[in-house]
């Protein structure tokens, strides 16, 4: 029968629960966060991206504690190797290359949470708008949306911090969710305009309850999951576009951050004059960075279409549950490796 | 048909949009930085070509901001970009002609070629569902995809080009060599392509393949694969006429779009490889202040993506029949 394996595989026969019903009520949000909760400590993409995450904003809250160096003192010998004084070495200036990476850390994030929660507001708003609105204002926020969407963001990132020459971690947050918000804005306006129908909104106007009050405690809650990735997606675009700009020298070039290090580390020509870590060390945090918001946007993904979840997980799971039926049978027969 | 004019009429809005971000942006940055492009170039060019720019940027006018407006989407309707001026005298135009090849050659080539590998190893992980292949793709791809491009590039530089000295990863190719059809100028300028193109590669598949392998999970599931598997079907008749057919629209979609994409979606690259192409000029522009061929930069690769829209719209309209009933 090996026909019939991946069928078997792909089917992901009773691990979700059933959906709850929308309850008119906080209960909804509350039971959503607890969702998200358990969602974050079942799923290992989530752990992962959590902890990451956990780690990077610890090091930006208490970059003294870890690095004792000043990050911007020009006070040692230039282009030292990695020893026990300096884990890193120095910079072409002379500068412990250490202090810059944990120091630089507070200011990515910034722009990443900042701009996360930005764009992700902006979405909302305009999304769900137009979808409660309907009619001339859905038309007329949708093409802003899509025009916003269309127009290729990093050339035009990159004209307006050229006309501004350098920007501040303010103007970059200001910068990035003008450009960013409509992707999001677009997916919550659909979601909301699946939910238009719904009984349990149909309820809340027959009571009489204001617009406003619909929106906020009717209708964003039963989207708690979508708005949590739209603003892990957000904050990836952020972390990536910001360092993207700082590298270019478009930046606040006297801040420190793994961006403008990474720009001070082209222009001193950090490969010929063998200082490769100085190029190394912020690409690989602010890979990690990305990935910690990447593998929680990804297993939102997962959680959210439970196919695409790994099987072994799953698999585990449900033989540890039921004692070996059919289909665990079946299952085991088809994979025996792992 | 109602359909194709609504497309159309937002082509038209979209385009208008990016115009009018290019000519008020300079206008309402603090403290107008055309007025400082235009000191710097004062005696550099003769002074026609600088009452043009004046007129271009509104400064030194008595041009309402209106009219301005109105001049400005007349020349631009003319194709008329103005003049660049770190290049003087040459025109914005003849600059555009001359990198737009070496985008779409490097660029261009390497998308098809992601697509094509990313989407056909998405089937695959998709395909052998639980194996080794689709248990590992998902969180190394991820992480691939987030991977800043141009650090990838300088570490690939540093590896093959600086180290163990490969392959050459300055400049698009041989500067001493003249452009001809000989053998020894193209497989030089291959050579010097190998880096970014790989760099590109590494970064761009993870998307492809994750997409296709998500809605390939979905597909599979439905009625119609079991139906043919009912009925005895080879597996390869399932996987690609069944499965992967029906799968690849969203693909194809995003794939049109990233052919829009191509001409700015590679900035970076150009600037780390100094490949002279639209991003490295784009680059160059904002560096030296020249602002008529930053804009102008600026539009053309609006215009690409308008373009490649168009052609996924046209697309999806024959290999999907429901989209032409949609409204």
């Amino acid at each position: 029968m090996a026909m019939m394996r991946v069928p078997s595989a792909a089917a992901p026969a009773g691990t979700m629960p059933g959906a709850p019903l929308p309850a008119a009520s906080q209960h909804v949000a509350l039971r959503a966060l607890s969702r998200l909760v358990t969602a974050v400590r079942s799923n290992r993409k989530a752990t992962w991206g959590f902890g990451l995450l956990v780690f990077f904003c610890l090091v930006a809250a208490f970059p003294g504690v870890i690095a004792r160096a000043n990050p911007s003192a020009i006070a040692y010998q230039p282009r030292l190797g990695p020893s026990a004084s300096h884990w890193l070495g120095t910079t072409g200036l002379g500068q412990d290359m250490f202090a810059q990476i944990i120091y630089g850390t507070r200011p990515v994030l910034e722009i990443a949470f900042g701009v996360g929660l930005a764009a992700t507001a902006i979405a909302m708003l305009v999304g769900i708008a137009a979808a409660y609105l309907g009619g001339f204002w859905d038309a007329v926020l949708n093409v802003i949306t899509d025009v916003l969407l269309v127009i290729p963001l990093f050339p035009l990132l990159i004209v307006i911090a050229g006309y501004l020459h350098s920007s501040s971690t303010f103007v970059m947050i200001a910068v990035l969710t003008f450009t960013g918000w409509s992707y999001t804005a677009r997916q919550l306006r659909s979601q909301a305009l699946s939910l238009r129908t719904r009984d349990f909104l149909e309820a809340a106007r027959v009571r009489g309850e204001r617009a406003l009050y619909i929106v906020v405690v009717e209708i964003i809650p039963t989207m708690t999951s979508l708005i949590v990735a739209s603003f892990l997606g957000n904050a990836l675009y952020a972390v990536l576009f910001s360092v993207s700009l700082q590298f270019l020298g478009l930046g606040d070039p006297t801040q420190i951050s793994w961006g403008t290090m990474l720009y001070s580390a082209e222009n001193a020509e950090a490969f010929q004059t063998g200082q490769a870590l100085w190029i190394i060390a912020p690409g690989l945090c602010i890979v990690a960075l990305g990935a910690a918001f990447a593998l929680l946007n990804y297993a939102f993904d997962e959680i959210g279409n439970p196919q695409l979840r790994p099987l072994r997980l799953t698999r585990a799971r449900r033989m540890k549950r039921a004692t070996a039926g059919p289909l665990t049978m079946r299952r085991a027969r088809v994979e025996p490796s792992s | 048909m109602r359909y194709a004019l609504r497309r159309l009429a937002f082509f038209a809005v979209t385009l208008w949009a990016a115009l009018t971000l290019n000519f008020f942006l300079p206008r309402l940055m603090p403290g107008n930085p055309a007025i400082s492009m235009i000191a710097r170039f004062r005696g550099a060019i003769t002074p026609a070509a600088l009452k043009v720019l004046e007129a271009q940027f509104g400064v030194s006018t008595k041009q309402n901001l209106v009219s301005q407006y109105v001049t400005y989407l007349g020349n631009m309707a003319r194709g008329n970009f103005g003049t660049s001026m770190s290049q003087y005298p040459a025109s914005v135009s003849q600059i555009v002609s001359g990198a737009i090849w070496w985008t779409l050659g490097l660029v261009g080539l390497t998308t098809i070629l992601a697509f094509i590998l990313g989407t056909g190893i998405g089937i695959l992980g998709a395909w052998r569902r639980g194996g080794t292949l689709d248990s590992v793709m998902p969180p190394v791809f991820v992480i691939t995809s987030v991977i800043p491009y141009f650090w990838l590039g300088l570490v690939l530089i540093l590896v093959f080009g600086v180290q163990l000295h490969w392959l050459p990863y300055f400049f698009s190719h041989d500067y001493t060599l003249a452009a001809s059809f000989s053998w020894t100028y193209i497989s030089n300028v291959l050579q010097h392509a190998i880096l970014p193109a790989v760099t590109l590669l590494i970064t761009t598949i993870g998307g492809w393949i994750l997409t296709m392998r998500n809605t390939m999970i979905t597909t599979l599931a439905e009625d119609y694969v079991r139906m043919a598997r009912a009925k005895g079907l080879s597996s390869r008749r399932i996987m690609f006429d069944y499965a992967a057919r029906n799968a690849i629209l969203p693909n194809l979609t995003g794939f049109a779009m990233s052919l829009g994409f191509v001409l700015g979606g590679a900035i970076l690259i150009e600037d780390v490889f100094n490949c002279q192409g639209v991003g490295y000029w784009l680059l160059d522009a904002v560096n030296n202040e020249d602002y008529p061929l930053m804009q102008a930069l600026f539009l053309l690769i609006t215009v690409a993506v308008l373009l490649a829209i168009l052609a996924s719209d046209i697309a999806t309209a024959i290999l999907d029949p429901r989209t032409r009933h949609a409204g």
